[in-house]
């Protein structure tokens, strides 16, 4: 907080004077004031803007770089390689010399930098668009997530009553039901025939199927703690303030008690993305997440664990920049926290 | 006491009926597919979709339905696959029952340990170097996806540094019993517990710093501090045995949700027949009843699981035991 900020005048619609010696500071203000001298905070933001600029790159990588089409099986493709044309699935040398092995990384900015898979597809296109599919499962599967977490939360623990335990024996259920188990369940009855509801038709091998399931299975994570703040704010002085001037419940939920757990559900965001893009790549590696020939980080680990021992980095290399983005958001979801939920309210596990 | 007991069993018991209903929901009565076609696999005949029809009364009200579902896997406990003929199912699930729970007791052990080891130091050191790493390496620990990282001990230990001293003794990818060897059980086992323990070492040191802090700034630590204790007793015997508390409680829900599910993917990556390397080759399969009975007992093995914990927990907090 510097002099000029302090002397600066006061935002519109101030009308009282703050008190001496303590500057004016809304809370989103203030907490943002707090993020912009988080130097760990800045990094992450820097490093997922990267993460998200390169994946949105991938068909420039595809079209002036790799020239070729990172979903289309290339096995019997050649590249270049120190001037000589070299095939990109070559006959393995090690063992009986059976069966053909992938070109390896060039570790050089160009055509298989690093490496083909076992159908002679360069895994660095890939890897950007399989980026593209990971960051976007997560990202939805969070806003799903959140919303749901948000409406049966704020509903249960204002409505109260039958309604609250109608709604928290159903995210008891949710919650006791294994993850991994719930998401197999729901995904082995989604993929292998596509879903009518009324006019909707969702395909098998559609995003929307990873997308629903993560962002379900995770509500209870978020409701739960949502339901037990609104239990609190439900009785305290200006929530009954507000009934007194006669305000109707939608006003109160809306107006009075949504703007204290949004906070809340911001702290929330990075932390829930973060899984979710963890869960994504778990579900994809047991392929049940996204489907072929489409990628994602966790399809391409998939990808790699039949070439683990002669290309590593098939594997390796999507499993750096799922930690690389997942490691990201778990220290801004920190640093969030410390500006936003100085009390911690907000905790994983 | 007792009531507070038997109102934790009556709800056990309701989230069981709970989890039961939407596993049935979901496989038999998802919109617009065919339960039928789904239970008897690929390529199934007409005769073979006409004996799940029968057996699972497809043709009959829902209730009628799931009472039958149940009926096959827990009364008669005669629920077949139809992909691989003949096998019977529940006792598939009692056979890898033991190889899950080696696994998530070794890496319970070792991230019980752990997890205590870094939360005491970083909070010992608070605001230090040592702190500070010890955070970075739990948050990387909890970032990293524990099949991929099973992946990479696999490269390292099986292929690139096999030969030499480090890592010679690492035995084939497999499960060896512990009655046959218990030694060969340990070799076996200890990568495995290794890499699922890092996710959960990252979890708990993390939450048991925070908790040590928070007690450090207590009315009793003081006291103890006033009494004239080193800091070192200070920090283990009153601050940590306090915040035990709330790590044995995040333990037992933890370990619950590794035996009935959570440690699949590792028993994947490292070859190991448990319950959810079951489950994953039924997926591969699309063997249906297979998966149904394994999701029905691990999520009822984690609900029991957590109402024991609950139970315990009321038992043994005199705060609890009070109410």
């Amino acid at each position: 907080m510097s002099a000029s900020d302090l002397l600066a005048a006061p935002p519109a619609g101030w009308d009282e004077p703050a008190l001496p010696g303590e500057p004016a500071q809304g809370y989103w203000s203030s907490a943002f004031a707090k993020l912009r001298h988080d130097r760990s905070a800045i990094v992450c933001v820097l490093v997922l803007v990267a993460v998200v600029v390169a994946c949105m790159a991938a068909p420039l990588y595809a079209r002036y770089v790799l020239r070729g089409d990172p979903f289309q099986s290339n096995v019997s493709g050649t590249t270049m390689v120190g001037g000589k044309e070299v095939a990109v699935l070559q006959q393995a040398t090690n063992g009986l010399g059976l069966g053909l092995t992938p070109i390896g990384p060039q570790w050089r900015f160009g055509p298989y930098m690093l490496g083909a898979d076992s159908q002679g597809r360069d895994v660095a296109a890939r890897l950007l668009y399989g980026g593209q599919n990971s960051l976007l499962i997560g990202g939805v599967a969070t806003l799903i997530c959140l919303t749901l977490a948000a409406c049966t939360g704020l509903v249960a623990g204002f409505a109260g009553g039958v309604i609250d335990r109608i709604i928290s024996i159903f995210l008891d259920v949710l919650w006791a039901f294994p993850i991994y188990l719930l998401a197999i369940s729901l995904s082995i009855v989604l993929i292998n025939e596509s879903l009518h509801i009324g006019p909707i038709t969702i395909g098998g091998n559609s995003l929307a199927v990873p997308m629903i399931i993560i962002g379900l299975v995770y509500v209870p994570y978020v409701a739960r703690p949502v339901r037990g703040q609104v239990l609190s704010l439900r009785h305290s002085e200006f929530i009954l303030a507000a009934e007194g001037i006669g305000a109707s419940p939608v006003r109160i939920l809306w107006r009075e008690i949504f703007p204290n757990v949004f906070s809340t559900l911001v702290v929330f965001a990075p932390l829930m993305m973060a899984l979710n893009i963890l869960t994504e790549a778990a579900l994809s590696f047991l392929s049940i997440g996204v489907q072929p020939p489409a990628a994602s980080w966790g399809t391409i680990i998939h990808d790699g664990d039949g070439l683990i021992y002669t290309r590593p980095w098939v594997a390796i290399a999507p499993g750096i920049a799922i930690v690389i983005t997942v490691l990201a958001l778990n220290i801004l979801g920190d640093s969030l926290r410390d500006a936003l939920d100085p009390r911690a309210k907000v905790r994983l596990h | 006491m007792v009531s507070t007991i038997l109102r934790r069993l009556a709800h056990m018991l309701f989230v069981m009926v709970g989890i039961s209903a939407l596993v049935f929901l979901i496989f038999f009565a998802t919109p617009g597919t065919d339960p039928a076609a789904r239970i008897a696999g690929r390529n199934a005949t007409p005769a073979t979709l006409a004996a799940v029809r029968h057996e699972f009364g497809l043709d009959r009200p829902l209730p009628v339905q799931y009472v039958l579902m149940m009926d096959h896997l827990f009364i008669t406990q005669n629920l077949t696959s139809f992909v691989n003929r003949g096998e019977k199912i529940v006792p598939e699930i009692v056979e890898a029952a033991p190889v899950t729970l080696s696994l998530v007791l070794g890496a319970g052990v070792v991230w019980a340990a752990f997890g205590v080891l870094v939360g005491l130091l970083a909070a010992a050191f608070k605001d230090t170097v040592i702190d500070r790493a010890l955070m970075v390496f739990s948050l990387i620990g909890v970032s990293m996806p524990v099949f991929w990282l099973g992946e990479v001990v696999n490269l390292v230990t099986q292929s690139r540094l096999h030969d030499t001293l480090l890592f010679s003794w690492v035995p084939t990818l497999g499960y060896v019993p512990l009655t046959q060897d218990p030694f060969g059980w340990f070799k076996a086992l200890v990568l495995p517990w290794i890499t699922l323990a890092v996710l959960y070492i990252g979890i708990y040191g993390r939450v048991l710093r925070a908790n040590l802090v928070e007690a450090l700034q207590e009315d009793y630590v003081r006291t103890a501090r006033a009494k004239g204790l080193s800091a070192r007793a200070v920090l283990i015997r009153h601050a940590l045995r306090c915040s035990m508390i709330s790590f044995v409680t995040l333990f037992g829900l933890d370990f619950g949700a590794l035996v009935g599910g959570g440690a699949l993917l590792t028993e994947v990556v490292f070859g190991l027949q448990g319950v959810g390397a079951l489950t994953f080759h039924a997926l591969e399969d699309l063997d249906l009843p297979m998966i149904m009975a394994t999701v029905i007992y691990a999520s009822f093995f984690v609900v029991i699981s957590n109402a024991v914990v609950d139970i315990l927990y009321a038992v043994f907090d005199p705060r609890v035991r009070a109410r």
